[in-house]
């Protein structure tokens, strides 16, 4: 029966080692696999390395390094754990994996970068679980996702079910924009509220309903009419925009003000049984003049509190933004920027339609010029640039 | 040349409540027209005075927004599908 340093030796003459210095130029270009236990990983690692324990390597390593042709360096403490794991990964049909002779501790005395990795705590371990287990989320997407700042404009129908779902996956900072007070015909359909909040202001009673789902949310209220005055302000430094107000002359001015600081807006619109969803992706999509040049006159767009709307419509678009959101975020898969995604609950249909950017946009097309933010009438056409900015 | 027109919430009261009708016509505009011809009211929702699309209709064939192509011209295959989508802004 071979004893452990006959099987050292056995592994060894599998694999290929890499020293330090060959390692330190491959960084950045092979990735970098550490096998080492948590407690040793969080205390500093390589940075950018992938960390699969080794006691979970054969399970887990398909799923979160699915390319097996790509250059492996692989490190524990000393080189002995890594040159089991390399022979595991060659056996498993990875075809470029070298071992770190001296491990990390080798690499950390020479002087080489290393940095502690940001790591979840405990309590998120146990609440990101879900997201954790998808290795296209992973520990480091669920920091971005703690990291991310998404704005919600209005805490109503489609922003209540959005803010509720990117709390939960918990998205690090949620502004919300609303000026209304929480009434009780609102509670047929915007769920971050209840018979407790009547009359409270919206924003703070969407705080309350956020930040008791999840203490990781940082909420931002912006108790105020979006403006001309504000709206820049407001939405600078965010990531993403989800919108959710109620009105053409709000989703123009955002339009025009999102295109200028360049942040993608996550639209979504319903009208009693149908919904709409889509993304504005400045400059590298429609945005929402190419889609809706002019908006339609009043008496043949109503309002949903003219014409009604099933409570559970803004639930679904809503929640499809939150979606959308959170792919921008983490870079998944493909998002409907182009295309627009149409529900018809009646008939429970999806659709989608290809939508295109207009050469001819007056807001991001060619020949747009310079945009000015300012307050829309009912017609919403862009302003020139000497009009003047009403405060 | 049978084509398929469907129509959003707000336009089925003048179809009598139907989501879609079947209409005879081989480009954009034959098949709105026909569609007017069938529900009186129709055709001055989707055009203006000058028999122009309004702006705030977005009329596809198949996934093809019209304006893209050959606008009223562009041409419907048999059996094709019109949709027409309008802006909706509530939230």
């Amino acid at each position: 029966m071979p004893v452990f340093r006959e099987l050292f030796n056995q592994a060894r003459a599998q694999i290929r080692e890499i020293d330090a210095a060959g390692a330190e130029e491959v960084l950045g270009s092979a990735l970098f696999l550490d096998v080492r236990e948590p407690d040793e990983y969080e205390q500093g690692a390589i940075p950018g390395s992938v960390h699969i324990p080794r006691g979970n390597l054969e399970l887990q390593v398909e799923g979160r390094v699915p390319d097996r042709s790509v250059p492996i360096v692989v490190y524990c403490a000393g080189g002995v754990r890594s040159a089991f794991a390399a022979k595991t990964l060659a056996e498993l049909g990875y075809e470029d994996v070298t071992s770190l002779a001296g491990g990390f501790n080798g690499w950390k005395d020479a002087g080489r970068p290393w940095a502690v990795p940001r790591a979840l705590s405990a309590d998120q371990r146990n609440r990101y679980q879900r997201h954790l287990l998808l290795p296209e989320v992973g520990e480091a997407g669920q920091q971005k996702l703690l990291d991310a700042k998404v704005l919600l404009l209005g805490a109503g129908g489609l922003g209540s079910p959005a803010a509720l779902y990117l709390a939960a996956a918990g998205v690090g900072t949620l502004g919300v924009v609303d000026m209304d007070v929480v009434d009780a015909s609102n509670l047929q359909r915007q769920v971050l509220h209840n018979m407790d909040r009547i009359g409270l202001r919206k924003v703070d009673s969407a705080r309350q309903t956020l930040e008791a789902l999840n203490p990781d949310v940082r909420v931002v209220t912006y108790d105020t009419r979006l403006g001309a005055d504000n709206v820049l302000d407001v939405i600078s430094g965010y990531d993403v925009v989800v919108d959710g107000t109620d009105n053409f002359p709000t989703r123009y001015l955002l339009n025009d003000a999102a295109l200028l600081a360049r942040v993608p807006v996550v639209h979504g619109s319903i009208f009693r049984f149908e919904g709409q969803v889509t993304v504005f992706a400045p400059y590298d999509g429609p945005c929402y003049r190419c889609f809706v040049p002019e908006p339609p006159p009043p008496e043949l767009a109503p309002s949903c509190s003219e014409a009604g709307v099933l409570g559970v419509l803004p639930g679904i678009i809503g929640s499809l933004q939150a979606m959308e959101a959170i792919k921008i975020l983490l870079g998944l898969g493909d998002t409907l920027a182009g295309r627009l995604l149409a529900y018809d609950a009646l008939e429970a249909t999806f659709r989608t339609f290809r939508m295109q950017r207009d050469p001819a946009c007056p807001a991001c097309g060619p020949d747009a010029g310079e945009l000015v933010i300012a307050e829309y009438d009912q017609f919403c056409m862009p302003h020139p640039k000497e009009a003047p900015a009403l405060a | 040349m049978t084509a398929v027109v469907r129509l959003p919430s707000q336009l089925r009261p003048l179809a009598g409540g139907r989501a879609e009708l079947e209409v005879e016509g081989r480009t954009v505009g034959e098949v709105l027209a026909a569609a007017g011809g069938v529900c009186p009211g129709l055709t001055e929702r989707l055009f203006d005075d000058a028999g122009q699309l309004r702006r705030f209709v977005n009329v596809f064939v198949a996934e093809e927004d019209v304006r893209f192509h050959s606008g009223l011209d562009t041409p419907v295959a048999p059996g094709g599908v019109v949709s027409i989508v309008p802006a909706v802004a509530g939230g």
